[in-house]
């Protein structure tokens, strides 16, 4: 659990990108993903993704929960689209070609099923790359980078801080459970739902109450070193600009727009294969 | 010489309170001392620490009367960033106040917030490594160190800025005994190697005697008590008034009815002169009379051949196996990360055993919820605040009961029963927050007795409390067990807990039960000290130097009279 979705440190090519550039990165590649329709684009962009994945040497340990929990909302986004407006596909691609009749006004159709089916690549070409940023970007790197690209240390380091208690938070939260386990307080499925969370009530707030105490103590040693007595600040564990960097950049600067290019050239933002 | 921190006639006030906190202090330290500032808890002594770095009155709020010059400047008006480049603070919680993702990053921090080039910061957060041993850890994250290195990177991290005063509050707080030791002796070793002045704050005194000290200065009350050597304060009542624990060598040549002079050195055991008392200690040891112990015959818990591992491969425990009996008080002790904590968690049932088996009153509890388990075995956590989750006092030590479904007019009963037993009954209607850490210490415990558990777990009863308010909870406990006749369990690394208040320690070291035996005999075993990562107790190097036979007898009648005098 401690190791799930944390930054891991291994060598590779995309480790020792800067912070900025990957950041750059998903931004565009995100914002890329989300105005395209386009099948063509759409499936070049998951093939690069699942390169980058492989490149990353991401294990699937590091990323499996978040991966299943992102593909639970996917089909009920999916399933969501369908009960709501069934017909969205003929009326993007102006065809209506039927495969079989459900129920009610549900007819399932061709154009229908391959408009879902690019919502679905759109999810597939971005979740990789979520998934490579987190897991290949050293925190404090990443505050370093955010700093140099004019935003203020303070709320870059607020970051880094916030990762460097999670797993302290997260052994203070398995004791006090354990402590309130013992006193009674049931958090096993066996209690309903409501129960449950009604329970967890008497998890937070000691949880809440033992982490101010944290808070006050950092906010003391913090100072004492000096934090916030400059504008600015330097970072030990800062990186420079390198030429894989910038050669990355310039690759999604350049990919985004040919992919815009290619999606916007007949005025639709929908690859047609039905006409 | 010319003092580099100088207070006169200061005084200081918070701005919540109506009374100063520090009054009419006049103390002068002067450049390459080590001094030593003793007090009981809210007595100002870190109050005092707050002014010479300046938190307070920067970050505490208050009112300042009289002057303080540290270095020449007044930390009030150079608030704490101007202090930070003359005054390094290593605060008592270790894991608090590492900063930095990595070792290397939180001894850069305040480098990095000087705006120091990288290049140069490697250079030197490398150099101020070796100084305190943790080169090779640079790349570690602080979740994967002990405790002592915790404080080593600490020390690192505030020295990597060329500081001329080492300011510690509780440096010794978290640490285990033989820990502790290393710590003190780091300290001294840095003060000799940077001429640095050093300010160490801690009220366990003989732990820090273990290193020489030039002065040792006693507040008591917002005032300086007593500003002396540690050799002429220890001959005097100074300490014992103001509720400060005397090194127990001290207590012991005390008890023989030996008046100590400070020609003698008392400073130190292995340097004190012992010729004028050797005869009455040898004399006193022969006096003490133990009462025979009445064996306790029926075993309330029982563990047996318990192994245990997280990680398959990676024992934590292995072939465990204890008995205790009805009625007792004892200690469980060991190093940080010995496996302690762990075999209270499996005693609790939060984690599975591999094998074995734990038995409570001869009936096999392996197939026992934690919930089930929690009626009969009680658990207490360290801080408090960890387990308090209700706003009133009444509804928290409720909350057990009414979880199980107990009709609130037995609620009511058992509550105020219980209340009245840990002397809350008078607060049953405040809320928890108005309380002190020791009030809210008992009312944890309250919300365990509350369910009538036959065995109560403690971890870490009195860490971080004064001798006052040691005393005050573990009577508490010793209370409850006589009158209520409950089992209690203590997991803990304070050895005058152990040689006080219990008759047996279990010492368990890398995974096993390395003893079981009484206090006196596991505090004076060189072998069992070093395993387990304790410090012989100063009584046994008294024994032998005064010549007797048998120092873990001496070790014995010693705690026998001083149960006898308490």
């Amino acid at each position: 659990m401690a190791r799930l979705l944390t930054y891991s440190d291994k060598d590779t090519w995309i480790h020792r990108l800067s912070g900025v550039t990957k950041l750059l990165f998903f931004l565009l590649w995100s914002v890329a993903g989300m105005l395209t329709y386009d099948t063509r684009v759409l499936l070049t962009m998951l093939v690069i993704s699942l390169i980058m994945y492989k490149l990353s040497k991401t294990e699937w340990r590091q990323v499996g929960t978040v991966f299943k929990f992102i593909l639970f909302f996917l089909c009920l986004n999916l399933l969501t689209i369908f009960a709501i407006s069934p017909y969205q596909g003929t009326e993007i691609y102006g065809t209506k070609t039927e495969i079989v009749h459900l129920f009610w006004h549900y007819t399932l159709t061709r154009e229908q099923l391959f408009y879902e089916f690019n919502i679905m690549l759109k999810y597939f070409t971005v979740i990789p790359v979520v998934l490579i940023f987190i897991v290949t970007t050293n925190p404090s790197e990443f505050a370093a980078s955010l700093n140099r690209i004019g935003i203020s240390y303070r709320a870059g380091y607020a970051v880094a801080i916030a990762l460097r208690y999670v797993p302290d938070v997260q052994s203070d939260f398995t004791k006090i459970r354990h402590a309130q386990e013992a006193r009674g307080i049931e958090m096993s499925s066996k209690a309903s739902l409501y129960k449950r969370l009604k329970s967890m009530a008497a998890i937070i707030f000691p949880l809440i109450f033992s982490s101010m105490d944290r808070i006050d103590v950092v906010g003391n040693a913090m100072e004492l070193r000096g934090f916030g007595k400059n504008k600015k600040r330097t970072w030990y564990s800062g990186k420079a600009l390198t030429m894989n960097d910038y050669l990355v950049m310039a690759f999604v600067v350049i990919f985004c727009i040919g992919a815009m290019a290619v999606t916007f050239h007949d005025g639709s933002r929908f690859y047609n294969p039905f006409v | 010489m010319k003092p580099i921190i100088e207070f006169k006639d200061y005084t200081f006030k918070y701005r919540s309170q109506t009374e100063p906190t520090l009054r009419d202090i006049n103390l002068s330290i002067y450049p390459g001392e080590k001094v030593l500032i003793v007090g009981p808890s809210g007595s100002g002594k870190s109050t005092l620490a707050h002014c010479i770095n300046g938190l307070a009155p920067a970050s505490f709020r208050g009112d300042v009367q009289g002057t303080l010059r540290v270095k020449d400047t007044d930390p009030a008006e150079a608030g704490i960033f101007g202090m930070s480049k003359i005054v390094g603070t290593v605060l008592q919680d270790t894991d608090g106040q590492f900063i930095g993702l990595t070792v290397a990053e939180d001894i850069a921090f305040a480098l990095e917030n000087d705006c120091v080039e990288q290049g140069e910061m490697f250079d030197r957060v490398k150099k101020v490594a070796d100084v305190v041993d943790v080169r090779k850890l640079l790349d570690h994250a602080p979740t994967e160190l002990s405790g002592g290195q915790k404080q080593r990177v600490s020390m690192a991290g505030v020295m990597v800025d060329d500081v001329d005063i080492l300011l510690f509050d509780e440096p010794l707080a978290n640490l285990d005994p033989a820990t502790g030791k290393r710590a003190i002796d780091l300290i001294d070793q840095i003060r000799k190697n940077r001429n640095a002045t050093v300010v160490i704050i801690e009220h366990r005194l003989e732990d820090v005697l273990y290193r020489e000290v030039d002065r040792i200065i006693v507040i008591g009350e917002g005032r300086v008590v007593a500003d002396a050597s540690p050799d002429e304060l220890l001959c005097g009542d100074v300490l014992g008034q103001e509720g400060i624990r005397e090194p127990l060598y001290i207590t012991a040549l005390k008890h023989a009815g030996c008046t100590i002079t400070p020609q003698t050195h008392p400073a130190h055991i292995d340097t004190i002169d012992l010729k004028p008392y050797k005869e009455q200690v040898k004399a006193w040891f022969e006096t003490v009379k133990l009462s025979e112990k009445t064996p306790l015959p029926e075993t309330a818990l029982e563990i047996l051949d318990l192994d245990f591992a997280y990680i398959s491969g990676k024992p934590v425990l292995r072939d465990i196996r204890m008995k205790v009996a009805k009625g007792e008080m004892l200690a469980i002790v060991g190093k940080n990360g010995a496996g302690k904590s762990t075999l209270s968690n499996l005693i609790c049932g939060f984690v599975n055993p591999d094998n074995g088996e734990i038995r409570l009153n001869d009936e096999n509890i392996g197939g026992l919820s934690i919930k089930e388990r929690g009626e009969r075995i009680g658990l207490v956590m360290q801080n408090p605040n960890q387990m308090i989750s209700k706003p009133m006092i009444y509804d928290e030590v409720a909350l057990g009961l009414r979880v199980r479904g107990v009709p609130e007019e037995e609620v009511q009963e058992r509550v105020y029963r219980t209340l009245k037993i840990c002397g809350l009954y008078p607060f049953r209607n405040w809320p928890v927050s108005a309380l002190s850490f020791g009030q809210k210490k008992r009312v944890t415990i309250a919300s365990i007795l509350v369910m009538d558990p036959d065995i109560l777990i403690l971890d870490e009863p009195t860490a971080g409390q004064d001798y006052r308010h040691y005393t005050e909870i573990m009577e508490f406990l010793k209370k409850i067990n006589e009158e209520q006749g409950i089992t209690i369990i203590m997991i803990t690394h304070d050895m005058h807990l152990m040689l006080e208040y219990t008759d047996r320690s279990v010492v368990i070291a890398d995974g096993k039960l390395l003893a079981d035996d009484t206090p006196a005999r596991v505090l004076t075993d060189d072998n069992i000290a070093e395993r387990a990562y304790l410090k012989k107790t100063s009584l046994y190097d008294l024994a032998v130097r005064c010549g007797i036979e048998d120092p873990s007898a001496f070790v014995e009648r010693f705690i026998y009279y001083e149960r006898q005098v308490r």
